[in-house]
């Protein structure tokens, strides 16, 4: 755990990259392959389920800082973060456990989970005692399950690849699906992570999905599309989907879908387990996974609202009713393995052109082939995402024909651009404010927007709620801001602030739609600030007739 | 009778008439200390602790009309007897003590209570009433010994060192720096100083604090290989300005006590975080408010709601005193100037 314990340190310590790598390559050289298993599964993202209840933590935290109840609150207030909070709170351990990562996690904190409290009362502070201030917090952040370090999957592949003198593509490759639930991290696992190249790498990869290769933001006018990108010609143009990015692999007769989290999503999506029949093996589509409307036809764009997606996905069991009300499809756009071969390294157009064979060969009703569009000049093209809101998408991507396809944000082997479109805005009132976690910890940095129920000049109007957003404001404004909300506090309900309305932002959104669950009855989507309109006196911010227009 | 009252000028005495840290210009000031918050300029009359009058003189002015007290001593003034005691946060620091027909006040001012070898060391005063500070009043305040923290800035610098690279150090330039030169190891390297911290570093040593040999940093070229063996202490506003751009790529580090907290260190954006603080952590102000044997304790600046609800259930008479004495590692960007 010491070890670990100092690599946590030494990344968090940095914010260079490089100094990041050396840290990486530092520990994994030296750590036993057990401790290694878990250390890249924790840095890769992987969350084992949460293994005490929060409210037990809490009470037991409580109990062995001996302070009254309120007084804990208003530290975990401050701190931002629960496991730092108790860390912060319980009394210092000289010494330190001088067992390994691997032996914590598999010894002492997954068998934790499903305990009956009087065990877990029992248990979690003999194993507390055992670590320095440093370890315990990492200890306990592995149990909330709010382990964080601002390492990158990819930085995580590159000390690995250095270190076994792979390519880091081939390293990146194994270690999809590592940090799935599914997946218990062993020795075994990551020697295979960092193994010489063999022979039959190929065929032993399962249901392995292959590195989503994801898209940059384009955000330049168009007038200089050319000079950046030359001609359209040399792109091709589709759609921006709003959905869920998924790859479906059909392999030895078995299908498995996995979501860009590299997450097993198979049993979320019957309507396409028809594929395991239907696709002929050793195939992989790349696409986005999209409720449609119900009897659409082919040729129509009838992509329904992320919302509706949104849903699904937070049901426990898919009704019939589900079902039917919110279908869903698959946009294929890319193919990454044709029988049994690796396709990444062709370029796109081939790719395209095999996929469009593929999809006119075979009767693969929940695939549908994400369009091309044409355009004379990259003006034409403009005109074209112009309808992109009243069809339900973000925009267009544009992917250059010659491209191959990368691994994750690469940029060297060919490109994709995602040319969305502006969000949506409106000029709204903080009203309440809340303190943020993390780097925000401390600071009033989370906030609730209202805008007014009625037009300007309505007597008695008021504000409603519609939004929260903590994002898009640099540290400095949000300085300011807190300063101005700690002296235009009017009320305080435990960590939530309310305040005086003076201040006005521009709200930026991607979408919007009815919502009974909302005060305001309007729900919207990625709300962040995009300006902070010290030029808007509260009277002028928008009322919620502004919203309903773009309802329509 | 209350022998201290809050007034839109600052704390205020009125069986003596006179302020103590008055943020509004007033005929009669006592000043605790000489951190911009609590010394303001355009006051008539200074009072301050003997150790503190170099500070406040090169501060405020040469010419500030200013009487001094020996650490103890007594004064008598319009029957208010006034004495001024260690405080431990900075050179000249002092707690005020008034008394009163029989009653008893004490004034915290800012306090210290880790003893360090730049300043007389924080000492309890007996008192009815006890205004205390409470800028780190959370349980989740505990510094660790200062041994300690030193010990980590000496080894951050010597690592810093033996991969060339000059380690940037930020601190108040009014006794946290000449807290930090008093515990480097010049053995390492060159010390060098931003030009906020050396005038500071002169009145230290005039009044006996030993530090070690500093140099001015605007001295050395871009190219000076002792620049990458270097440590600088600058203050926090230094950072980001054209002025760092002589050090190449450096490390930083932030010495403050809100870098207990994972949070506000990586706000800071700085590489790594010392917790030093010249205030006490909250076991210090619990045991600084239990040696004064008050009954009544005053909170001002800091977590005022926090300690007065802590104290209240503990059976104290705890109110809390609007004033605006702030924190100087959060007011230092304002404050110090190249």
């Amino acid at each position: 755990m010491k070890a670990f314990a100092e690599l946590y340190l030494r990344l968090d310590a940095t914010t260079s990259s490089n100094a990041k790598l050396q840290a990486l390559r530092d520990y994994f050289s030296q750590a036993p392959a057990k401790d290694a298993a878990w250390a890249v599964y924790f840095l890769a993202g992987g969350r084992p389920r949460q293994l005490v209840p929060t409210r037990l933590l809490r009470e037991l935290a409580i109990e062995l800082s001996r302070l009254p109840d309120w007084l804990f609150e208003e530290s975990y207030q401050a701190v931002g973060d629960l496991a730092e909070t108790i860390s912060l709170l319980l009394p210092d351990n000289p010494h330190g456990s001088e067992q390994g990562l691997a032996e914590w996690v598999e010894q002492h904190l997954l068998p934790l989970r499903g305990q009956p409290p009087e065990a877990v009362r029992e248990r979690l502070p003999q194993l507390w005692a055992q670590l320095d201030r440093q370890s315990l917090m990492l200890c306990l952040k592995l149990i909330t399950g709010s382990f964080r370090v601002g390492v990158s999957k990819l930085l995580v592949t590159r000390a690995l690849a250095h270190l076994a003198e792979l390519d880091a593509k081939r390293v990146a490759q194994r270690m999809v699906g590592y940090t799935d639930l599914s997946h218990k991290p062993s020795a075994d696992s990551y020697l295979k992570l960092i193994a010489a190249e063999s022979a039959d790498e190929h065929s032993q990869r399962g249901g392995q999905p292959y590195p989503f290769f994801l898209a940059h933001a384009l955000q330049a006018p168009t007038e200089q599309f050319d000079g950046l990108l030359g001609p359209p010609s040399d792109w091709q143009v589709e759609w921006k989907w709003d959905g869920i990015r998924a790859q479906v692999v059909k392999r030895d007769g078995q299908l498995w879908i996995w979501s860009r989290g590299e997450e097993l999503v198979t049993e979320r999506f019957p309507e396409l387990h028809s594929l395991a029949s239907t696709l002929p093996d050793g195939c992989v589509l790349d696409g986005e996974i999209l409720v449609w409307k119900p009897g659409a036809t082919a040729a129509e764009v009838a992509v329904q609202p992320f919302a509706l997606l949104q849903q699904r996905l937070g049901r426990k069991t898919l009704g019939k009713k589900l079902l039917a009300d919110a279908p869903v499809v698959l946009q294929a756009y890319d193919l990454l393995e044709w029988q049994d071969q690796d396709w990444r390294n062709r370029p796109q157009h081939e790719r395209r052109a095999q996929l469009e064979r593929l999809v006119e060969q075979y009767p693969l009703a929940p695939v549908l082939l994400s369009p091309l569009l044409q355009g004379d000049d990259w003006a034409d093209l403009a005109r074209q995402r112009e309808q992109s809101r009243s069809l339900g998408v973000e925009g267009l991507m544009l992917k250059q024909r010659e491209a191959l396809y990368g691994v994750g944000r690469t940029k060297d082997m060919g490109v994709w651009w995602k040319w969305k479109i502006e969000p949506f805005s409106v000029d709204a009132v903080l009203i309440y404010a809340q303190r943020g976690h993390g780097r925000r910890a401390s600071l009033y940095s989370d906030y609730t927007f209202a805008v007014w129920d009625a037009p300007a000049g309505t007597a008695q109007r008021s504000l409603v709620p519609f939004a929260k957003a903590y994002s898009g404001l640099s540290d400095e404004e949000m300085r300011k801001v807190d300063a101005i909300i700690r002296k235009t506090t009017v009320e305080t309900f435990g960590p939530v602030r309310s305040v005086t309305p003076t201040l006005v932002f521009e709200l930026g959104f991607e979408g919007i739609a009815l919502s009974k669950r909302h005060k305001s009855g309007i729900a919207v989507r990625f709300p962040r600030m995009l300006r902070w309109r010290l030029d808007k006196p509260v009277d002028e911010a928008d009322d919620l007739g502004t919203l309903q227009a773009l309802l329509a | 009778m209350d022998l201290v009252i809050a007034r839109p000028e600052g704390l205020y005495c009125p069986p003596g008439d006179f302020y103590i840290d008055p943020w509004r210009p007033v005929e009669r000031a006592v000043i605790t200390h000489g951190h911009g918050d609590h010394a303001r300029t355009g006051n008539a009359r200074y009072l301050t602790a003997e150790p503190g009058a170099g500070v406040l003189r090169s501060r405020l002015g040469a010419d500030i009309n200013l009487q001094t007290l020996a650490y103890g001593e007594r004064l008598d003034h319009h029957g208010v007897t006034l004495s001024l005691h260690p405080a431990g946060h900075v050179l000249g620091s002092a707690q005020v003590r008034l008394e009163y027909q029989g009653e008893v006040w004490v004034a915290s001012g800012d306090y210290k209570v880790e003893p360090d070898a730049t300043c007389a060391p924080f000492e309890p005063v007996r008192c009815h009433t006890f205004i205390t500070e409470s800028t780190f009043g959370l349980p989740i305040y505990r510094w660790p010994p200062q041994a300690v923290i030193f010990e980590q800035i000496n080894s951050w610098w010597r690592a810093n060192r033996d991969q060339g690279k000059a380690s940037v150090l930020f601190c108040y330039a009014f006794g946290k720096a000449q807290r930090i030169l008093h515990g480097l190891d010049a053995g390492i390297g060159p010390i060098l100083v931003h030009g906020a911290v050396e005038p500071l570093n002169r009145v230290y040593r005039d009044a006996g604090v030993a530090l070690p040999e500093t140099h001015y940093a605007g001295d050395f070229i871009r190219s000076d290989p002792l620049l990458r063996q270097a440590i600088v202490l600058a203050p926090p506003s230094a950072g980001g300005s054209s002025w760092m751009k002589r050090f190449g790529d450096y490390s930083d580090a932030f010495a403050s006590g809100w870098m207990r907290l994972r949070g506000t260190r990586r706000r800071r954006g700085v590489d790594r975080g010392f917790v030093l603080s010249d205030h006490a952590d909250w076991p210090g102000l619990l045991w600084a408010i239990e040696q004064t044997r008050a009954e009544r304790v005053m909170v001002t600046h800091g977590s005022v709601n926090v300690l007065v609800r802590y104290l209240s259930e503990r059976g104290l008479d705890a109110r809390g005193f609007v004033t605006e004495y702030g924190d100087e590692d959060d007011a230092s960007a304002e404050q110090a100037s190249p």
